[in-house]
């Protein structure tokens, strides 16, 4: 599968990083070629064979409802750049 | 009557579909084992995972997965044994891991249906087309800090429950009635609070126009974040008036998401979702499936409570009710165990006329709710009991009633007190209709000259002439005799 410069750009856009315009061309080629090698992963029949989700046939596991957590607002804002009344600050982001 | 917009070329119709975010009720989130309390000091219910520090894997909470069975076995909807988390992928300030942990092609619960209750006593049935169980994002504050906003993430993580509707919704008023309707059921079931303005309950709104009679659905557009029924109905309205003209003026509904303001009364494009719809969904790498088996959804589906639809077949069936005011009498569980007190070896159409008619009239012009209201259904029923042994008149039992309500006192002492007991003496009766008679001769000959609508001013007077007390079907029977002989 090839991806263009305009899909690379969207994909850039969607993640908010920042690719400039003349990397764009070079990204799409190795993407394309990381994309072809995964797809060689088609070549094999699947027919008839289910979905595996974990290789060790395990179930999700359930915990009951109780509050085991929270109550440290030090260490969730430590990575902070910036913070007011406890709060991460950010860029205004409204309509 | 159906519901239409009439354009400069002809008359249009609405179609809608609901999606609703209900917060399920739980101790603690979905993932994590911070608490799911509203309110709290900001990003003091955070854990680690749902600030989306790295190396920490998400954990399901037993409780969330069962208020999502039992949510969908109320609905009446299929439970999918097996379903999947997905990531829906995005970019947002609130929400710190850059996916919400959802679920896209396999949802917990599948088909299932809602039944509306019109105001004209009719019922529709509504397709609920999925549930499933998602994360919910932080809250942003952008009125603290000039040009920036503040993120807290007490809310991110947190069980929702988004339910959608087919698109089967034709009017706002069928809108607004759905929404009260699947509040009423999430109450009943205790999964949701169903508190819209503490976002308990988030509604976004899909509406599409097009054409009377025409088949196929056109563009839809979706207004996110309607916060109220009133809003909801409003919301659809102007969109739909906004689309007709759109269409009409030759242009074309472009599919976006729109944003409902409304002290404007409009709605506006929200430019920054226009990405949005690209949410690479892909199955969450750190949850395994969730495998239901039956045993689990016989569990849930054993505590199941008698739902509105049930009890307002009942209340019908048991208590001869209207269609309309068993429905009434069901939305809220609270409401309709008060009615069952007062009906209980009564007469059901009584007690439900005056639950409905005169103490939820007076409760809620004194801006009281039911557990608040100073009336017990006990004291409601000692007072229908003084009405149906003929103590008192239904016109006193009016004013006892309205005594009741400022006092509190019971229904009894206060006829007692007052001297209200209806007078059943003829000999008492007769003496003041002789007075009424006495004085107005010409209207006595008006009547037996053929007048008989008079006769209702007779018994006016002379209840007038007894404080009211007076039985009215005596005073009517003497009257007759008296003057028609």
């Amino acid at each position: 599968m090839a991806l263009d410069k305009t899909t690379v750009a969207n994909i850039a856009f969607l993640a908010r990083i920042d690719i400039p315009e003349d990397r764009q061309e070079t990204l799409a080629r190795e993407l394309s070629s990381i994309l072809t090698w995964v797809e060689q992963l088609e070549q094999v029949d699947t027919q008839g064979v289910e979905p595996m989700a974990s290789v060790a046939n395990l179930a999700l596991s359930w915990r009951p409802d109780a509050v085991t957590d929270g109550g440290c607002v030090d260490d969730v804002l430590s990575n902070a750049p910036e913070k007011n009344s406890n709060c991460f600050v950010v860029p205004r982001m409204v309509e | 009557m159906t519901y239409a917009i009439e354009g400069n070329t002809g008359r249009w119709t609405v179609v809608v579909g609901l999606e609703v975010h209900a917060q399920v009720v739980s101790e603690s989130k979905l993932f994590s084992g911070a608490s799911a309390c509203y309110g709290g000091e900001p990003n003091d219910q955070v854990s680690l995972v749902d600030a989306a520090f790295p190396g920490l894997l998400p954990v399901i909470n037993a409780h969330c997965v069962e208020q999502a069975v039992r949510t969908g076995l109320g609905l009446r909807a299929r439970i999918n044994r097996h379903s999947v988390f997905a990531r829906k992928n995005y970019f947002y300030a609130d929400l710190p891991q850059g996916y919400q942990i959802s679920q896209f092609d396999k949802p917990i619960v599948g088909e299932g249906h809602l039944v509306l209750d019109m105001p004209d006593g009719s019922s529709r049935t509504v397709g609920i087309e999925r549930l499933h169980l998602e994360q919910d994002a932080g809250k942003s504050i952008h009125d603290q800090v000039p040009g920036a906003s503040l993120i807290d993430l007490n809310r991110a993580g947190i069980a929702l429950m988004e339910i959608v509707s087919h698109p089967d919704l034709r009017a706002p008023d069928e809108a607004g009635a759905y929404l009260r309707k699947l509040r009423s059921i999430l109450r009943y079931l205790g999964t949701c609070d169903g508190n819209m303005e503490e976002g308990s309950l988030r509604c976004d709104v899909n509406v599409s126009v097009r054409r009377e009679g025409e088949e196929g659905l056109r563009t839809r557009c979706e207004i996110k974040n309607v916060n109220s029924v009133r809003f909801v109905m409003q919301a659809i309205e102007v969109e739909a008036r906004r689309q007709v003209e759109v269409w009409e003026s030759g242009g074309e509904v472009l599919q976006e998401t729109r944003l409902f303001d409304p002290s404007r009364g409009e709605t506006r494009s929200m430019r920054s979702k226009e990405h949005a719809h690209d949410y690479r969904y892909f199955p969450d790498p750190d949850l395994l499936p969730l495998e239901l088996d039956e045993e689990f959804i016989s569990k849930v589906r054993a505590t199941l409570p008698e739902l509105p639809d049930e009890k307002k077949e009942r209340f019908i069936a048991d208590y001869g009710l209207t269609p309309y005011d068993a429905s009434v009498l069901v939305v809220d569980q609270a409401n309709a165990d008060f009615f069952e007190e007062v009906a209980k070896d009564r007469d059901g159409k009584l007690a439900a006329n005056w639950v409905i008619n005169n103490l939820f009239g007076a409760l809620s012009k004194a801006g009281l709710s039911l557990a608040e209201s100073p009336v017990t259904s006990g004291a409601l029923g000692r007072l229908l009991d003084l009405m149906t042994s003929d103590v008192i008149n239904g016109r006193i039992a009016k004013d006892v009633f309205e005594i009741m309500m400022e006092t509190g006192a019971e229904a009894e002492a206060i006829v007692e007190e007052r001297g209200l007991r209806q007078v059943t003496d003829t000999g008492a009766i007769e003496a003041a209709i002789d007075e009424v008679i006495a004085a107005n001769p010409d209207k006595v000959e008006e009547v037996r000259s053929g007048k008989d609508k008079l006769l209702g001013w007779f018994v006016g007077q002379v209840m007038k002439g007894t404080g009211g007390k007076a039985n009215p079907a005596v005073v009517n029977d003497l009257l007759r005799k008296k003057i028609l002989g």
